[in-house]
């Protein structure tokens, strides 16, 4: 019961805590000087073309981009209404891209749930990789499985994202004919969802998943390791083995019991890094994902499709922090009974 | 009889280097208690975790056999196959370690951690386990065993969770317990309580013992054989009765000699002179706010200090004595200044007999500056108290680089002075700390500390966390440094003997109050209240003939309402500490007068 109203408690400070990002990232798309349209219509006067500049003054009113700031603001978010009354983020209306010339909504679609699940598949990807290798590491330090894990983990760490997924692409199409480029074979796309294509998607996820998840895969096997050598020093340790417990089953009851809370603490951190971090490997593999879209919409300032993505991706960090919040008030008595009188 | 458990010619090595342990020998019969006593470095721990085979993945079993003779099987445990030694492990050897606070999973519960070795060794199932465990944990004194059943480690005192670490050893009624240091982290009145739990529980199941200690008090009141230990080798080994009355080794006199002792002779002590007061702490109290629980729940107070009025005549030692969480490390922070009271108490310092005295917690930026030169700390722990990327040289001469005083060749200079007086060479400068023993990082630390020519210094438990031998020499330091420099001492301690032989005051304080107050020499002969009794009671000592007394340790240390009438508190509120009619001058006891 007392967990459920943690939960909650967090999902209120959750949905605070993206009020306040919402101020932030609005500050800061309106930070450099000028917006989208009015460098349009200076474009189309220093050219002469007032037709253009017609349409794109009455988008200014359309979009409310004439008014103060925070007016603009309040009406993005929907908590004030427009010119076409409450029509803003809470409503579900996430405006209208100038750059694409359509609804926000339309050009991130589909690219909305691959993102997330590129991301999720290699989050997945990660802590598989990551969990065994790790203990492993850990149980048999300084030996050789140690110092081939760590080999392998550093050269995860040193190659260029970029690079290991050309390599990827090249040796995956030769050998195991894996797909080139795309989340799914070009005759699926806008087709309705169904097992053929479920079946392409993953196939061509499998390149993907491997180069975004190697570096936080070995950078997590690594933090692993040390916080398990940790625990292995402590006396409770000796305890267990003194009860007579065998190695393995005393190894994931103990030490990895504890060496596993910053393990799920990591959570909420792996996905921003994680999408941040494909942005270039989206380019390179060409998916079709929302990186590539947030480069172009942040290069033209094409305000109201940036905020969106930015906006979403601090959704998912949140989400994911708040996951790994609850997981931690589960696992860790220690957290659950703070606070209260001992 | 044929012995239970016999260790015969062990020797244990590290990597290429010579043996920790050298040829060691001994046998323990069932049913009896061997201590096996050293101090730290003398291989006890790692012969009698050789036993188990818990050793570290360096350590390698040179030679020897370890022969455990129980259950009409005879083993080899140096040499037994690991999975066979499994079962060994726990189940026919059991094993308690030194400090509870860290020996439990802190994310298991205590039933779970306990009740794991009946089911790991297929005695029981899970649901039979609980009944069985719930039974002992009635036995080792659990009020609630269900509760506790259900306990995290973190919701447990030091005392409760030995006791629980006892109960997973006791559990599976093994036939050799061995406790490595089971109460050397704890209070003496937990640990008298420990012990005798131990030996009670030891009578009714008839299992043998093997007991590492340091502490020949301990040893006198629970042991039938004595194994002395000295780098690594075997010095003296007996029964202990003939051992304990006339020690045959110059070792084993030596640590004899060495122990700490609370003097029983009748002295009449002449009370210290009160008109020159170096510190004086008058209605001190401080009090602590919890982070209050739930919303509209008013926060909970702790009164870590209540009322405490201390005068440090200059020139002498006054003790507070006290278990931990007894608020006697909270009244030196107050006295140094580095906490301030609740309102209404007040600290004054007078460094120089001559001038009106200053208070402590109202200072301008120039008096404090100067009365941080003149009280000086020694701290506990020697290990963690002296920075291990600073040379020798700079952690002395750092307090003189703050207050600005004299060149750097002078500041050198009085650094090897100070080096010479705690006794140690001027060439040791350069040397970082872990070139030294605990005992030399401890003259450091007293060295650091004299630096500036304090007038006052505190000293936090130095000395608890040496061995006996070097504690000795610790103390005999401070007192001649004291009776040389004219300094004054607030000497903190839980540990009665080491304040018997230095204090010339003693204050002994329980939960934030002074309970007693009386020279050492007083109080330890004419002990008034039940809790300094308790403490009294509870100090094992190397005499025999003197066991410690398990009944008047429960009733000192209980709650205050167990204590006799005139002791016994108003509700919340303590009765007033007073000098009583037949006492000796100068002997205060907390009581209705």
């Amino acid at each position: 019961m007392e967990i459920l109203r943690y939960a909650i408690y967090r999902f209120g400070t959750m949905l605070m805590t993206l009020l306040v990002v919402s101020v932030l990232i609005f500050v800061i798309i309106n930070l450099p000087p000028g917006d989208y349209l009015s460098n349009q219509i200076a474009e189309l006067q220093a050219t002469g073309q007032s037709a253009g500049v017609a349409k794109a003054e009455f988008l200014r009113k359309e979009y409310a981009l004439d008014k103060p700031l925070w007016q603009q603001y309040m009406i993005w978010m929907g908590f004030m209404p427009g010119p076409h009354g409450f029509s803003g983020m809470i409503q579900g209306n996430f405006g209208w891209s100038f750059e694409f010339d359509s609804p926000v909504a339309d050009i991130v679609g589909d690219s909305l749930w691959l993102t997330v699940l590129v991301n999720l598949a290699a989050v997945i990807f990660v802590y598989a990789v990551a969990l065994p290798l790790g203990v492993l590491a850990a149980a048999r330090a300084r030996s050789w499985v140690d110092y081939t894990t760590a080999f392998v983990g550093y050269l995860g760490l040193a190659t260029p994202n970029f690079l290991l997924a050309l390599i990827l692409f090249y040796y995956g199409h030769r050998w195991f004919d894996l797909p080139i480029g795309g989340l799914m074979a070009p005759e699926f796309e806008g087709v309705p969802m169904n097992w053929e294509k479920v079946k392409s998607i993953l196939v061509h996820l499998i390149v993907p998943t491997f180069v975004i998840g190697t570096a936080g895969a070995s950078a997590m096997m690594q933090r692993l390791r040390a916080n398990m050598l940790d625990e292995l020093g402590k006396p409770y340790v000796e305890t267990a083995i003194a009860k007579g417990m065998a190695p393995s089953r005393m190894l994931a009851k103990y030490p990895l019991r504890v060496a596993f809370n910053p393990f799920v603490a990591d959570i909420g951190n792996l996905l921003p890094s994680m999408i941040s971090g494909s942005v270039l490997v989206s380019v390179v593999l060409g998916l079709q994902t929302i990186g590539p879209t947030l480069l172009t919409a942040l290069k033209t300032q094409d305000m109201f499709l940036s905020g969106f993505v930015l906006m979403f991706v601090a959704l998912l960090t949140l989400i994911g922090t708040m996951i790994s919040d609850v997981l931690l008030v589960l696992l860790d008595p220690r957290i659950r009974y703070e606070g209260r009188d001992a | 009889m044929r012995p239970l458990l016999s260790v015969e010619n062990l020797s244990i090595g590290f990597g290429k280097g010579d043996s920790v342990v050298k040829d060691v020998s001994f046998a323990v019969q069932p049913g009896e208690t061997l201590a096996l006593v050293g101090e730290s470095g003398s291989g006890k721990t790692i012969s009698c975790r050789a036993v188990l085979r818990i050793l570290p993945k360096v350590a390698q079993l040179r030679s020897g056999r370890i022969i455990l003779e129980t259950r009409g099987k005879k083993l080899d445990l140096a040499t037994l196959d690991e999975r066979l030694m499994r079962d060994v492990r726990g189940n026919t050897v059991s094993m308690i370690f030194q400090e509870p606070m860290r020996s439990l999973s802190p994310l298991h519960r205590i039933g779970n951690q306990v009740s794991e070795v009946l089911w790991l060794h297929g005695r029981k199932s899970e649901r039979e386990a609980r009944n069985v465990v719930l039974e002992c944990f009635e036995r080792v004194g659990f009020p609630d065993p269900e509760r506790t059943y259900r306990s995290y480690p973190f919701e447990l005192s030091g005392g409760m969770r030995q006791r629980a670490m006892i109960a997973m050893a006791m559990v599976a009624k093994p036939d050799l317990l061995i406790a490595d240091e089971p109460t050397t982290a704890l209070d003496v009145t937990t640990q008298a309580q420990v012990l005798g739990l131990m030996k009670d529980l030891q009578r009714e199941t008839g299992m043998a013992m093997i007991l590492v200690t340091h502490d020949l008090g301990v040893v006198a009141n629970m042991a039938e054989q004595v194994v002395v230990m000295h780098k690594g080798r075997v010095m003296e080994a007996g029964p202990a009765e003939p051992m304990l009355r006339s020690p045959a080794h110059p070792y084993t006199k030596a640590l004899f000699d060495a122990a700490p002792e609370i003097p029983d002779a009748e002295v009449v002590a002449i009370p210290p002179l009160r008109d020159d007061l170096i510190l004086e702490m008058k209605n001190v109290s401080k009090t602590y706010t919890l982070r209050a629980g739930k919303g509209w729940k008013a926060p909970t107070l702790i009164h870590a200090c209540r009322e405490i009025d201390l005068r440090v005549t200059r020139g002498e030692t006054l003790a507070i004595v006290g278990e931990s969480g007894s608020g006697k490390t909270t009244a030196a922070r107050i006295a140094l200044g580095a906490e301030p009271p609740d309102p209404g108490g007040e600290v004054l310092f007078r460094p120089d007999p001559s001038r009106p005295p200053v208070a402590v917690h109202d200072m301008d930026r120039e008096t404090r500056t100067a009365f941080q030169k003149q009280a000086q700390m020694v701290f506990q722990d020697p290990y963690s108290s002296l920075s291990p990327r600073m040379r020798i040289q700079d952690t002395l001469m750092e307090p003189l680089d703050i207050h600005r005083i004299g060149t750097r060749s002078e500041r050198r200079d009085k650094a090897a002075e100070m080096l010479r007086l705690v006794g140690l060479s001027p060439d040791m400068l350069k040397r970082y700390p872990h070139a030294f023993s605990g005992g030399q990082r401890q003259r450091l630390s007293i060295a650091r500390a004299l630096m500036l020519d304090p007038a006052l210094i505190v000293c936090d438990e130095p000395t608890s966390a040496l061995d006996v031998s070097v504690q000795e020499q610790i103390l005999r330091l401070l007192e001649e440094i004291r009776d040389q420099h004219k300094l004054s001492y607030l000497f903190i301690s839980h540990d009665l003997a080491v304040v018997a032989r230095i204090a010339d005051e003693v204050a002994v304080m329980r939960r934030g109050l002074i309970v007693e107050q009386a020279p050492p020499e007083t109080l330890f002969y004419n002990p008034q209240h039940p809790y300094t009794k308790a403490l009294i009671a509870a100090q094992p000592e190397p005499d025999i003939d003197r066991p410690i007394d398990l009944k008047l340790v429960a009733q000192g240390a209980g709650a205050p309402e167990h204590w006799p009438e005139e002791f016994r508190f108003n509700g919340a509120e303590a009765p007033p500490l007073v000098g009583k009619k037949h006492l000796e001058p100068g002997h205060k006891v907390r009581c209705h007068a």
